[in-house]
Protein backbone atom coordinates (compact mmCIF):
# COMPACT_ATOMS: atom_id res chain seq x y z
CA UNK A 1 0.00 0.00 0.00
CA UNK A 2 1.86 3.12 -1.11
CA UNK A 3 0.78 6.70 -0.28
CA UNK A 4 2.28 9.03 -2.55
CA UNK A 5 5.29 10.93 -0.85
CA UNK A 6 3.86 14.47 -1.17
CA UNK A 7 0.87 13.18 1.22
CA UNK A 8 3.19 12.07 3.88
CA UNK A 9 4.99 15.28 4.20
CA UNK A 10 1.97 17.36 4.16
CA UNK A 11 0.86 15.61 6.62
CA UNK A 12 4.01 15.55 8.98
CA UNK A 13 3.91 19.42 7.96
CA UNK A 14 0.29 19.91 9.78
CA UNK A 15 1.92 17.96 12.79
CA UNK A 16 4.38 20.53 13.32
CA UNK A 17 2.24 23.25 13.21
CA UNK A 18 0.01 22.31 15.30
CA UNK A 19 3.18 21.05 17.82
CA UNK A 20 4.35 24.81 17.05
CA UNK A 21 0.76 25.92 18.38
CA UNK A 22 0.74 23.73 21.66
CA UNK A 23 4.43 24.96 22.55
CA UNK A 24 4.49 28.47 21.62
CA UNK A 25 2.84 29.89 25.03
CA UNK A 26 4.96 27.91 27.21
CA UNK A 27 7.81 29.18 25.25
CA UNK A 28 7.20 32.40 25.33
CA UNK A 29 6.91 32.65 28.86
CA UNK A 30 10.06 31.01 29.17
CA UNK A 31 11.89 33.41 26.79
CA UNK A 32 10.23 36.47 28.93
CA UNK A 33 11.22 35.05 32.28
CA UNK A 34 14.65 35.42 30.84
CA UNK A 35 14.60 38.54 29.81
CA UNK A 36 16.69 41.12 31.95
CA UNK A 37 14.36 43.65 33.29
CA UNK A 38 16.82 46.38 32.03
CA UNK A 39 18.55 45.99 28.97
CA UNK A 40 19.40 43.31 26.66
CA UNK A 41 20.23 39.97 27.05
CA UNK A 42 18.97 37.15 29.02
CA UNK A 43 19.99 36.14 32.64
CA UNK A 44 18.02 34.18 35.92
CA UNK A 45 17.09 38.06 37.59
CA UNK A 46 13.79 37.63 37.05
CA UNK A 47 13.59 34.08 38.93
CA UNK A 48 15.32 35.36 42.05
CA UNK A 49 12.67 38.31 42.31
CA UNK A 50 9.79 35.70 41.99
CA UNK A 51 11.09 33.33 44.30
CA UNK A 52 11.46 35.73 47.03
CA UNK A 53 8.67 37.93 46.69
CA UNK A 54 6.18 35.26 45.52
CA UNK A 55 7.30 32.54 48.59
CA UNK A 56 7.30 30.07 45.94
CA UNK A 57 9.22 27.67 48.30
CA UNK A 58 7.16 26.97 50.75
CA UNK A 59 4.52 26.70 47.92
CA UNK A 60 6.32 24.05 45.84
CA UNK A 61 6.52 22.20 48.99
CA UNK A 62 2.95 22.63 50.28
CA UNK A 63 2.09 21.11 46.87
CA UNK A 64 4.67 18.14 46.92
CA UNK A 65 2.59 17.31 50.43
CA UNK A 66 -0.84 17.83 49.43
CA UNK A 67 -0.16 16.04 46.51
CA UNK A 68 1.47 13.55 48.09
CA UNK A 69 -1.05 12.66 50.92
CA UNK A 70 -4.03 12.76 48.77
CA UNK A 71 -2.24 10.12 45.95
CA UNK A 72 -0.90 7.75 48.65
CA UNK A 73 -4.42 7.42 50.77
CA UNK A 74 -6.47 7.63 47.55
CA UNK A 75 -4.32 4.40 46.30
CA UNK A 76 -4.51 2.70 49.61
CA UNK A 77 -8.75 2.81 49.69
CA UNK A 78 -9.05 2.63 46.11
CA UNK A 79 -7.22 -0.52 45.87
CA UNK A 80 -9.34 -1.86 48.79
CA UNK A 81 -12.25 -1.16 47.44
CA UNK A 82 -11.69 -1.73 43.99
CA UNK A 83 -10.76 -5.17 45.23
CA UNK A 84 -13.40 -5.66 46.69
CA UNK A 85 -15.77 -4.77 43.77
CA UNK A 86 -13.95 -6.75 41.58
CA UNK A 87 -14.09 -9.98 43.19
CA UNK A 88 -16.19 -10.37 45.51
CA UNK A 89 -20.08 -9.70 46.21
CA UNK A 90 -19.97 -6.19 48.05
CA UNK A 91 -23.95 -5.92 49.45
CA UNK A 92 -25.47 -2.76 47.71
CA UNK A 93 -21.88 -2.83 44.60
CA UNK A 94 -24.27 -1.94 41.40
CA UNK A 95 -25.58 1.48 43.75
CA UNK A 96 -22.21 2.09 44.78
CA UNK A 97 -20.92 1.71 41.27
CA UNK A 98 -23.41 4.08 40.12
CA UNK A 99 -22.57 6.36 42.72
CA UNK A 100 -18.93 6.88 42.14
CA UNK A 101 -19.88 6.93 38.41
CA UNK A 102 -21.78 10.41 38.85
CA UNK A 103 -18.92 11.85 40.95
CA UNK A 104 -16.68 10.87 37.86
CA UNK A 105 -18.46 14.01 36.17
CA UNK A 106 -19.03 15.67 39.21
CA UNK A 107 -18.11 19.33 39.17
CA UNK A 108 -16.09 20.79 42.39
CA UNK A 109 -18.40 23.83 42.12
CA UNK A 110 -21.47 22.09 43.92
CA UNK A 111 -19.47 20.79 47.00
CA UNK A 112 -17.39 24.06 47.86
CA UNK A 113 -19.02 26.03 49.71
CA UNK A 114 -20.60 22.97 52.25
CA UNK A 115 -17.34 22.11 52.19
CA UNK A 116 -15.88 25.48 53.30
CA UNK A 117 -18.58 25.69 56.24
CA UNK A 118 -17.98 21.99 57.03
CA UNK A 119 -14.62 22.64 57.40
CA UNK A 120 -14.45 25.64 59.01
CA UNK A 121 -16.70 24.13 61.49
CA UNK A 122 -13.88 21.94 62.47
CA UNK A 123 -11.86 24.75 62.34
CA UNK A 124 -9.65 22.49 59.39
CA UNK A 125 -9.50 26.15 56.93
CA UNK A 126 -5.79 27.31 56.24
CA UNK A 127 -4.75 24.05 56.70
CA UNK A 128 -3.79 21.10 54.85
CA UNK A 129 -6.06 18.53 56.06
CA UNK A 130 -8.71 21.38 54.26
CA UNK A 131 -6.90 20.06 50.74
CA UNK A 132 -6.10 17.34 51.27
CA UNK A 133 -9.20 15.27 53.09
CA UNK A 134 -11.85 16.73 50.31
CA UNK A 135 -9.45 15.89 47.61
CA UNK A 136 -9.27 11.92 48.33
CA UNK A 137 -12.80 12.46 49.05
CA UNK A 138 -13.58 13.90 44.87
CA UNK A 139 -10.19 11.59 43.97
CA UNK A 140 -12.38 8.18 45.02
CA UNK A 141 -14.14 7.55 41.96
CA UNK A 142 -11.43 7.55 39.28
CA UNK A 143 -9.84 5.56 41.57
CA UNK A 144 -11.94 2.88 42.32
CA UNK A 145 -13.18 2.42 38.74
CA UNK A 146 -9.42 2.59 37.70
CA UNK A 147 -8.37 -0.75 40.32
CA UNK A 148 -11.67 -2.06 39.91
CA UNK A 149 -11.22 -2.18 36.16
CA UNK A 150 -7.23 -3.66 36.72
CA UNK A 151 -8.35 -6.33 39.22
CA UNK A 152 -11.30 -7.51 36.70
CA UNK A 153 -8.80 -8.08 34.49
CA UNK A 154 -6.69 -10.25 36.55
CA UNK A 155 -7.27 -13.58 35.20
CA UNK A 156 -9.63 -15.77 37.42
CA UNK A 157 -6.97 -18.69 38.25
CA UNK A 158 -4.24 -16.48 39.94
CA UNK A 159 -7.56 -15.94 42.97
CA UNK A 160 -8.26 -19.97 42.31
CA UNK A 161 -4.54 -20.63 42.89
CA UNK A 162 -4.11 -18.28 46.23
CA UNK A 163 -7.37 -19.58 47.80
CA UNK A 164 -6.40 -23.20 47.21
CA UNK A 165 -3.03 -22.04 48.98
CA UNK A 166 -5.07 -21.17 51.70
CA UNK A 167 -5.16 -17.46 51.47
CA UNK A 168 -7.41 -15.50 52.99
CA UNK A 169 -9.14 -12.67 50.99
CA UNK A 170 -6.59 -9.62 52.08
CA UNK A 171 -3.40 -11.91 51.65
CA UNK A 172 -4.61 -13.03 48.36
CA UNK A 173 -4.50 -9.21 47.56
CA UNK A 174 -1.43 -8.43 49.20
CA UNK A 175 0.53 -11.60 48.16
CA UNK A 176 -0.94 -12.38 45.02
CA UNK A 177 -2.47 -9.49 43.03
CA UNK A 178 -0.25 -6.54 44.17
CA UNK A 179 2.75 -7.48 43.10
CA UNK A 180 1.31 -7.19 39.70
CA UNK A 181 -0.77 -4.11 40.21
CA UNK A 182 2.18 -2.18 40.16
CA UNK A 183 1.92 -0.38 36.81
CA UNK A 184 -1.80 0.49 36.99
CA UNK A 185 -1.20 1.85 40.59
CA UNK A 186 1.42 3.84 38.87
CA UNK A 187 -0.34 5.31 36.24
CA UNK A 188 -3.22 6.12 38.84
CA UNK A 189 -0.64 7.81 41.14
CA UNK A 190 0.73 9.65 38.01
CA UNK A 191 -2.75 10.86 36.83
CA UNK A 192 -3.66 11.88 40.54
CA UNK A 193 -1.05 13.88 40.79
CA UNK A 194 -1.17 15.35 38.19
CA UNK A 195 -4.75 16.35 38.85
CA UNK A 196 -4.26 17.37 42.52
CA UNK A 197 -1.33 19.24 41.92
CA UNK A 198 -3.16 21.58 39.34
CA UNK A 199 -6.25 21.84 41.56
CA UNK A 200 -7.54 25.52 42.10
CA UNK A 201 -10.85 26.26 42.90
CA UNK A 202 -10.83 24.23 45.86
CA UNK A 203 -7.12 25.99 47.13
CA UNK A 204 -8.75 29.31 46.53
CA UNK A 205 -11.56 28.72 48.68
CA UNK A 206 -10.21 26.46 51.81
CA UNK A 207 -7.03 28.14 52.19
CA UNK A 208 -7.83 31.65 51.78
CA UNK A 209 -5.09 33.39 53.76
CA UNK A 210 -2.87 31.42 55.05
CA UNK A 211 0.54 32.42 52.98
CA UNK A 212 2.25 29.27 54.53
CA UNK A 213 -0.10 26.53 53.12
CA UNK A 214 -0.94 27.77 49.92
CA UNK A 215 -0.55 25.76 46.93
CA UNK A 216 1.85 26.62 43.77
CA UNK A 217 -1.01 27.44 41.22
CA UNK A 218 -2.22 29.41 44.63
CA UNK A 219 0.81 31.37 45.07
CA UNK A 220 1.05 32.52 41.45
CA UNK A 221 -2.49 33.79 40.98
CA UNK A 222 -1.86 36.11 44.00
CA UNK A 223 1.14 36.98 42.64
CA UNK A 224 0.49 37.14 39.22
CA UNK A 225 -2.73 39.45 40.34
CA UNK A 226 -0.98 41.88 42.52
CA UNK A 227 2.08 41.68 40.28
CA UNK A 228 0.00 42.48 37.14
CA UNK A 229 0.55 46.45 36.87
CA UNK A 230 4.53 45.81 37.67
CA UNK A 231 6.83 43.06 35.74
CA UNK A 232 5.71 40.81 33.49
CA UNK A 233 8.84 39.48 32.90
CA UNK A 234 9.05 38.59 36.89
CA UNK A 235 5.40 37.26 36.44
CA UNK A 236 6.74 34.85 33.87
CA UNK A 237 9.76 33.67 35.71
CA UNK A 238 6.76 33.33 38.46
CA UNK A 239 4.94 31.23 36.01
CA UNK A 240 8.08 29.14 34.95
CA UNK A 241 8.48 28.07 38.38
CA UNK A 242 5.45 26.84 38.79
CA UNK A 243 5.63 24.88 35.94
CA UNK A 244 8.87 23.46 36.02
CA UNK A 245 8.35 20.38 38.64
CA UNK A 246 5.29 19.01 36.58
CA UNK A 247 7.20 19.35 33.26
CA UNK A 248 9.94 17.81 34.97
CA UNK A 249 7.72 14.90 36.41
CA UNK A 250 5.89 14.70 32.53
CA UNK A 251 8.95 14.19 30.72
CA UNK A 252 9.70 11.11 33.03
CA UNK A 253 6.30 9.61 33.16
CA UNK A 254 4.48 10.96 29.65
CA UNK A 255 4.38 8.17 28.12
CA UNK A 256 2.85 6.11 31.32
CA UNK A 257 0.81 9.27 31.98
CA UNK A 258 -0.95 9.19 28.13
CA UNK A 259 -1.29 5.55 27.39
CA UNK A 260 -2.88 5.89 30.67
CA UNK A 261 -5.21 8.14 30.36
CA UNK A 262 -6.44 7.27 26.47
CA UNK A 263 -7.01 3.59 27.66
CA UNK A 264 -8.15 3.98 31.13
CA UNK A 265 -10.41 6.85 29.40
CA UNK A 266 -11.98 4.53 27.03
CA UNK A 267 -11.76 1.61 29.00
CA UNK B 1 -12.21 10.12 33.44
CA UNK B 2 -12.80 6.05 33.27
CA UNK B 3 -16.71 7.30 32.08
CA UNK B 4 -16.93 4.61 30.00
CA UNK B 5 -16.31 1.81 32.20
CA UNK B 6 -20.31 1.04 33.14
CA UNK B 7 -20.72 0.00 29.80
CA UNK B 8 -18.33 -2.77 29.77
CA UNK B 9 -19.20 -3.90 33.34
CA UNK B 10 -22.90 -4.14 32.20
CA UNK B 11 -21.72 -6.44 29.63
CA UNK B 12 -19.14 -8.10 31.50
CA UNK B 13 -21.24 -8.78 34.94
CA UNK B 14 -23.17 -11.81 34.14
CA UNK B 15 -20.08 -13.92 33.99
CA UNK B 16 -17.43 -12.02 35.44
CA UNK B 17 -17.79 -11.07 38.72
CA UNK B 18 -21.03 -13.20 39.85
CA UNK B 19 -19.18 -16.49 39.35
CA UNK B 20 -16.09 -15.28 41.17
CA UNK B 21 -17.96 -14.40 43.82
CA UNK B 22 -20.54 -17.31 44.55
CA UNK B 23 -17.01 -19.14 44.91
CA UNK B 24 -15.77 -16.74 47.45
CA UNK B 25 -18.29 -16.92 49.50
CA UNK B 26 -20.75 -14.40 51.50
CA UNK B 27 -20.44 -10.78 51.40
CA UNK B 28 -21.29 -8.52 54.44
CA UNK B 29 -17.33 -9.18 54.97
CA UNK B 30 -16.25 -7.64 51.85
CA UNK B 31 -17.85 -4.29 53.42
CA UNK B 32 -14.31 -3.08 55.55
CA UNK B 33 -12.65 -3.07 51.67
CA UNK B 34 -15.14 -0.60 50.90
CA UNK B 35 -16.06 1.55 53.57
CA UNK B 36 -12.88 3.42 53.63
CA UNK B 37 -13.39 4.77 50.24
CA UNK B 38 -17.26 5.14 50.66
CA UNK B 39 -16.42 7.36 53.80
CA UNK B 40 -14.58 9.53 52.03
CA UNK B 41 -16.66 9.82 49.18
CA UNK B 42 -19.73 10.28 51.42
CA UNK B 43 -18.34 12.61 53.60
CA UNK B 44 -16.30 15.12 51.82
CA UNK B 45 -18.95 14.51 48.08
CA UNK B 46 -22.48 13.25 48.66
CA UNK B 47 -23.24 15.45 51.57
CA UNK B 48 -22.04 18.67 50.49
CA UNK B 49 -24.07 18.03 47.62
CA UNK B 50 -26.78 17.49 49.86
CA UNK B 51 -26.03 20.65 51.40
CA UNK B 52 -25.71 22.82 48.71
CA UNK B 53 -29.19 20.75 47.20
CA UNK B 54 -30.88 22.01 50.32
CA UNK B 55 -29.19 25.55 50.28
CA UNK B 56 -30.72 26.34 47.18
CA UNK B 57 -34.21 26.30 48.42
CA UNK B 58 -32.88 28.80 51.16
CA UNK B 59 -32.47 33.06 51.47
CA UNK B 60 -28.98 32.39 53.32
CA UNK B 61 -25.99 35.21 53.55
CA UNK B 62 -23.94 32.65 55.94
CA UNK B 63 -24.73 34.65 59.31
CA UNK B 64 -28.11 35.46 59.89
CA UNK B 65 -30.99 32.84 60.16
CA UNK B 66 -32.04 31.56 56.45
CA UNK B 67 -35.57 32.15 55.65
CA UNK B 68 -37.33 29.68 53.10
CA UNK B 69 -37.14 30.76 49.61
CA UNK B 70 -38.95 27.93 47.82
CA UNK B 71 -37.86 27.75 44.18
CA UNK B 72 -37.18 31.40 44.19
CA UNK B 73 -33.43 30.83 43.48
CA UNK B 74 -33.77 28.40 41.00
CA UNK B 75 -36.33 30.84 39.09
CA UNK B 76 -33.38 33.61 39.60
CA UNK B 77 -30.81 31.31 37.93
CA UNK B 78 -33.11 31.60 34.48
CA UNK B 79 -34.70 35.07 35.32
CA UNK B 80 -32.10 37.14 36.03
CA UNK B 81 -30.60 39.00 33.23
CA UNK B 82 -26.39 38.13 34.36
CA UNK B 83 -27.15 34.74 35.27
CA UNK B 84 -28.91 34.08 31.81
CA UNK B 85 -25.75 35.93 30.07
CA UNK B 86 -23.26 33.77 31.93
CA UNK B 87 -25.46 30.68 30.78
CA UNK B 88 -24.90 32.16 27.16
CA UNK B 89 -21.32 32.68 27.52
CA UNK B 90 -20.97 28.90 28.55
CA UNK B 91 -22.61 27.82 25.47
CA UNK B 92 -21.09 29.72 23.41
CA UNK B 93 -17.49 28.74 24.78
CA UNK B 94 -19.02 25.20 24.08
CA UNK B 95 -18.33 25.73 20.35
CA UNK B 96 -14.35 26.87 21.32
CA UNK B 97 -13.69 24.00 24.12
CA UNK B 98 -15.63 20.96 22.82
CA UNK B 99 -16.66 21.50 18.94
CA UNK B 100 -13.46 23.42 17.77
CA UNK B 101 -10.87 20.54 19.38
CA UNK B 102 -12.76 17.18 18.55
CA UNK B 103 -12.99 18.60 14.83
CA UNK B 104 -9.28 20.02 14.81
CA UNK B 105 -8.27 16.52 16.51
CA UNK B 106 -10.46 14.43 14.09
CA UNK B 107 -8.86 16.30 10.79
CA UNK B 108 -5.44 15.71 11.94
CA UNK B 109 -6.19 11.91 13.02
CA UNK B 110 -7.70 11.20 9.92
CA UNK B 111 -5.16 12.56 8.00
CA UNK B 112 -2.79 10.77 10.63
CA UNK B 113 -4.45 7.39 10.12
CA UNK B 114 -3.59 7.23 6.28
CA UNK B 115 0.42 7.46 6.73
CA UNK B 116 3.38 6.10 8.53
CA UNK B 117 3.75 9.06 11.57
CA UNK B 118 7.60 9.63 12.39
CA UNK B 119 8.17 10.68 15.85
CA UNK B 120 5.04 9.81 16.89
CA UNK B 121 5.33 9.77 20.43
CA UNK B 122 7.50 13.19 20.34
CA UNK B 123 4.36 14.60 18.43
CA UNK B 124 2.26 13.07 21.22
CA UNK B 125 3.96 14.49 24.22
CA UNK B 126 4.27 17.87 22.90
CA UNK B 127 0.88 18.06 22.07
CA UNK B 128 -0.33 16.90 25.60
CA UNK B 129 1.39 19.44 26.52
CA UNK B 130 -1.14 22.22 27.57
CA UNK B 131 -3.12 19.41 29.29
CA UNK B 132 -0.54 19.28 32.34
CA UNK B 133 -0.22 22.88 32.67
CA UNK B 134 -1.63 24.22 35.98
CA UNK B 135 -4.22 26.74 34.74
CA UNK B 136 -2.92 29.26 36.19
CA UNK B 137 0.11 28.65 34.15
CA UNK B 138 -2.20 28.93 31.18
CA UNK B 139 -3.60 31.88 31.90
CA UNK B 140 -0.46 33.71 32.82
CA UNK B 141 0.66 32.89 29.40
CA UNK B 142 -1.62 33.11 27.23
CA UNK B 143 -2.43 37.06 29.22
CA UNK B 144 0.96 37.83 27.84
CA UNK B 145 0.41 36.41 23.98
CA UNK B 146 -2.89 38.37 23.94
CA UNK B 147 -1.34 41.42 26.02
CA UNK B 148 -1.55 44.68 23.17
CA UNK B 149 2.45 44.30 22.97
CA UNK B 150 2.19 40.42 22.90
CA UNK B 151 3.04 38.07 20.73
CA UNK B 152 -0.20 37.63 18.79
CA UNK B 153 -0.90 41.50 18.12
CA UNK B 154 3.09 41.55 16.94
CA UNK B 155 2.43 38.99 14.14
CA UNK B 156 -0.73 40.82 13.22
CA UNK B 157 1.05 43.86 12.83
CA UNK B 158 3.94 42.02 10.47
CA UNK B 159 1.42 40.74 8.48
CA UNK B 160 -0.36 44.16 7.51
CA UNK B 161 -3.25 43.17 9.86
CA UNK B 162 -2.08 45.98 12.68
CA UNK B 163 -5.55 47.33 12.65
CA UNK B 164 -7.10 44.05 14.09
CA UNK B 165 -4.45 44.76 17.03
CA UNK B 166 -6.31 45.27 20.02
CA UNK B 167 -5.86 44.60 23.57
CA UNK B 168 -7.62 40.98 23.28
CA UNK B 169 -8.98 40.28 27.19
CA UNK B 170 -9.81 43.75 27.36
CA UNK B 171 -12.03 44.53 24.74
CA UNK B 172 -15.70 43.73 25.18
CA UNK B 173 -16.09 42.56 21.67
CA UNK B 174 -12.98 40.01 21.50
CA UNK B 175 -12.88 39.06 25.04
CA UNK B 176 -14.42 35.77 25.59
CA UNK B 177 -13.82 34.63 21.62
CA UNK B 178 -10.11 35.17 23.21
CA UNK B 179 -11.09 32.84 26.29
CA UNK B 180 -12.79 30.74 23.99
CA UNK B 181 -9.45 29.83 22.26
CA UNK B 182 -7.27 30.29 24.73
CA UNK B 183 -10.04 26.81 25.94
CA UNK B 184 -8.93 25.20 22.30
CA UNK B 185 -5.55 25.65 22.84
CA UNK B 186 -5.89 23.62 25.93
CA UNK B 187 -8.32 20.71 24.43
CA UNK B 188 -6.84 20.14 20.85
CA UNK B 189 -3.79 18.33 21.75
CA UNK B 190 -5.87 16.15 24.78
CA UNK B 191 -8.28 15.25 21.03
CA UNK B 192 -5.85 14.23 18.88
CA UNK B 193 -3.93 11.86 21.64
CA UNK B 194 -6.99 10.51 22.42
CA UNK B 195 -8.31 10.00 18.59
CA UNK B 196 -4.33 8.79 17.81
CA UNK B 197 -4.64 5.96 20.50
CA UNK B 198 -7.40 4.83 18.83
CA UNK B 199 -6.15 5.02 15.15
CA UNK B 200 -3.13 2.73 16.12
CA UNK B 201 -6.10 -0.14 16.90
CA UNK B 202 -7.67 0.10 13.88
CA UNK B 203 -7.38 -3.01 11.46
CA UNK B 204 -4.89 -1.70 8.48
CA UNK B 205 -6.66 -4.40 6.25
CA UNK B 206 -9.64 -2.07 6.63
CA UNK B 207 -7.36 1.14 4.75
CA UNK B 208 -6.27 -1.26 2.04
CA UNK B 209 -9.57 -3.21 1.46
CA UNK B 210 -11.37 0.70 1.15
CA UNK B 211 -8.51 1.80 -1.06
CA UNK B 212 -8.59 -1.03 -3.35
CA UNK B 213 -12.30 -0.13 -3.60
CA UNK B 214 -10.98 3.05 -5.18
CA UNK B 215 -12.36 4.83 -1.52
CA UNK B 216 -10.60 8.49 -1.44
CA UNK B 217 -9.92 10.09 1.70
CA UNK B 218 -12.98 10.99 2.28
CA UNK B 219 -14.83 8.38 2.29
CA UNK B 220 -11.99 6.46 3.89
CA UNK B 221 -12.45 8.84 6.89
CA UNK B 222 -16.41 7.85 6.72
CA UNK B 223 -16.66 4.97 6.31
CA UNK B 224 -13.61 3.72 8.86
CA UNK B 225 -12.08 5.84 10.58
CA UNK B 226 -15.05 7.69 11.83
CA UNK B 227 -16.92 5.02 12.87
CA UNK B 228 -14.07 3.59 15.11
CA UNK B 229 -13.48 6.09 17.03
CA UNK B 230 -16.57 6.21 18.40
CA UNK B 231 -15.66 5.66 21.99
CA UNK B 232 -12.59 8.04 21.85
CA UNK B 233 -14.91 10.63 20.61
CA UNK B 234 -17.77 9.95 23.00
CA UNK B 235 -14.78 10.36 25.57
CA UNK B 236 -13.43 13.50 24.20
CA UNK B 237 -17.01 15.36 24.40
CA UNK B 238 -17.63 14.10 27.85
CA UNK B 239 -14.04 15.25 28.90
CA UNK B 240 -13.95 18.77 26.66
CA UNK B 241 -17.47 19.89 27.47
CA UNK B 242 -17.23 19.31 31.04
CA UNK B 243 -14.29 21.57 31.29
CA UNK B 244 -16.47 24.06 29.06
CA UNK B 245 -18.99 23.74 31.32
CA UNK B 246 -16.72 24.61 34.43
CA UNK B 247 -14.05 26.43 33.43
CA UNK B 248 -13.22 28.51 36.53
CA UNK B 249 -10.13 28.94 36.77
CA UNK B 250 -9.21 29.97 33.60
CA UNK B 251 -11.44 32.79 33.80
CA UNK B 252 -10.71 33.91 37.26
CA UNK B 253 -7.02 33.71 35.98
CA UNK B 254 -7.49 36.06 32.93
CA UNK B 255 -10.22 38.13 32.90
CA UNK B 256 -12.53 37.82 36.76
CA UNK B 257 -15.64 37.80 34.20
CA UNK B 258 -14.13 41.74 32.74
CA UNK B 259 -14.38 43.51 31.24
CA UNK B 260 -18.04 44.08 32.37
CA UNK B 261 -19.69 41.02 32.36
CA UNK B 262 -19.02 40.33 29.05
CA UNK B 263 -16.52 36.82 30.16
CA UNK B 264 -18.75 35.64 32.70
CA UNK B 265 -19.94 32.21 33.33
CA UNK B 266 -22.27 30.27 35.97
CA UNK B 267 -18.92 28.76 38.30
CA UNK B 268 -17.75 32.36 38.57
CA UNK B 269 -21.03 33.34 39.52
CA UNK B 270 -21.02 30.16 41.99
CA UNK B 271 -18.19 31.73 43.78
CA UNK B 272 -18.78 35.75 43.77
CA UNK B 273 -22.40 35.00 45.47
CA UNK B 274 -20.67 32.39 48.03
CA UNK B 275 -17.76 33.90 49.09
CA UNK B 276 -18.52 37.83 48.35
CA UNK B 277 -21.97 38.83 47.56
CA UNK B 278 -22.80 36.45 50.65
CA UNK B 279 -25.97 35.40 48.93
CA UNK B 280 -25.70 31.36 49.52
CA UNK B 281 -28.78 30.47 48.55
CA UNK B 282 -28.30 31.44 45.06
CA UNK B 283 -24.95 30.50 44.76
CA UNK B 284 -26.18 26.87 45.77
CA UNK B 285 -29.21 26.32 43.53
CA UNK B 286 -27.12 28.02 40.52
CA UNK B 287 -24.65 25.20 41.17
CA UNK B 288 -26.69 22.49 41.32
CA UNK B 289 -28.41 23.64 37.93
CA UNK B 290 -24.78 23.90 36.66
CA UNK B 291 -24.54 19.95 38.05
CA UNK B 292 -27.93 19.16 36.50
CA UNK B 293 -26.40 20.02 32.73
CA UNK B 294 -23.56 18.57 33.11
CA UNK B 295 -25.03 15.29 33.81
CA UNK B 296 -27.32 15.47 31.20
CA UNK B 297 -24.97 16.74 28.56
CA UNK B 298 -22.93 13.87 29.52
CA UNK B 299 -26.05 11.28 29.40
CA UNK B 300 -26.76 12.62 25.60
CA UNK B 301 -23.22 12.26 24.66
CA UNK B 302 -22.97 8.60 25.91
CA UNK B 303 -26.49 7.93 23.95
CA UNK B 304 -25.27 9.96 21.40
CA UNK B 305 -22.38 8.59 20.10
CA UNK B 306 -23.24 5.09 20.57
CA UNK B 307 -21.12 2.15 20.22
CA UNK B 308 -21.24 0.79 16.37
CA UNK B 309 -23.23 -1.94 16.75
CA UNK B 310 -26.65 0.17 17.46
CA UNK B 311 -26.03 1.05 14.08
CA UNK B 312 -26.15 -1.35 11.88
CA UNK B 313 -26.13 0.13 8.29
CA UNK B 314 -22.37 1.05 9.15
CA UNK B 315 -21.42 -2.05 10.56
CA UNK B 316 -22.36 -3.73 7.06
CA UNK B 317 -20.56 -1.47 5.09
CA UNK B 318 -17.27 -1.79 6.98
CA UNK B 319 -17.92 -5.56 6.63
CA UNK B 320 -18.69 -5.61 3.24
CA UNK B 321 -15.69 -3.50 2.85
CA UNK B 322 -13.47 -6.05 4.31
CA UNK B 323 -15.09 -8.60 2.66
CA UNK B 324 -14.07 -7.26 -1.03
CA UNK B 325 -11.02 -6.56 0.23
CA UNK B 326 -9.88 -10.38 1.21
CA UNK B 327 -11.65 -11.48 -1.99
CA UNK B 328 -9.30 -9.55 -4.09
Amino acid sequence: MKISVRESVGTHTLLVIAVFFAVYPLGSIIISSLQKASGPGIGWGNFSIAWNRGHFASALISSALVAASVVLITAIISCLAGYALATMRVPGGRLILGVLLVGLVLPYEVTVLPLYQMLSGWGLINTYWALILPQIGLSVPLGVFWMRAFFRSVPEEILEAARLDGASRLQTLRLALLPIAGPAIATLSTILFLFTWNEFLLALILIPDNQAVQTAPLALSFFSGTDRSSNPYVTAAAAVLVAVPIIIAYVVLQRRLITGLTSGAVK
Amino acid sequence: MTFVTHRRSAVAVPTGPRRRSRLTGPTWSSLPYVAPALAFFAIFVIYPICVSVQTSFYNYDGLTVATFAGFSNYVNVFADSNLRAALGHSLLLLVFYAALPVCIGLLLAGAMSRIRIYGLTVFRALLFLPQILSSVVVAVAWRGMLASDGPVNWLLRHIGLGAFATSWLGNFNTALPSIGLIGTWVEYGLCMVLFLAGIVTIDRSLYEAARLDGAGPVREFFAITLPALRPQVSIALILTITFALRNFDLIWNTTRGGPGTSTTVPSLYVYLDAFQNRQLGQASALAVVLTIIILIVVAIVQVAVREPSAHPRRTRSLRRIQRDGSAR
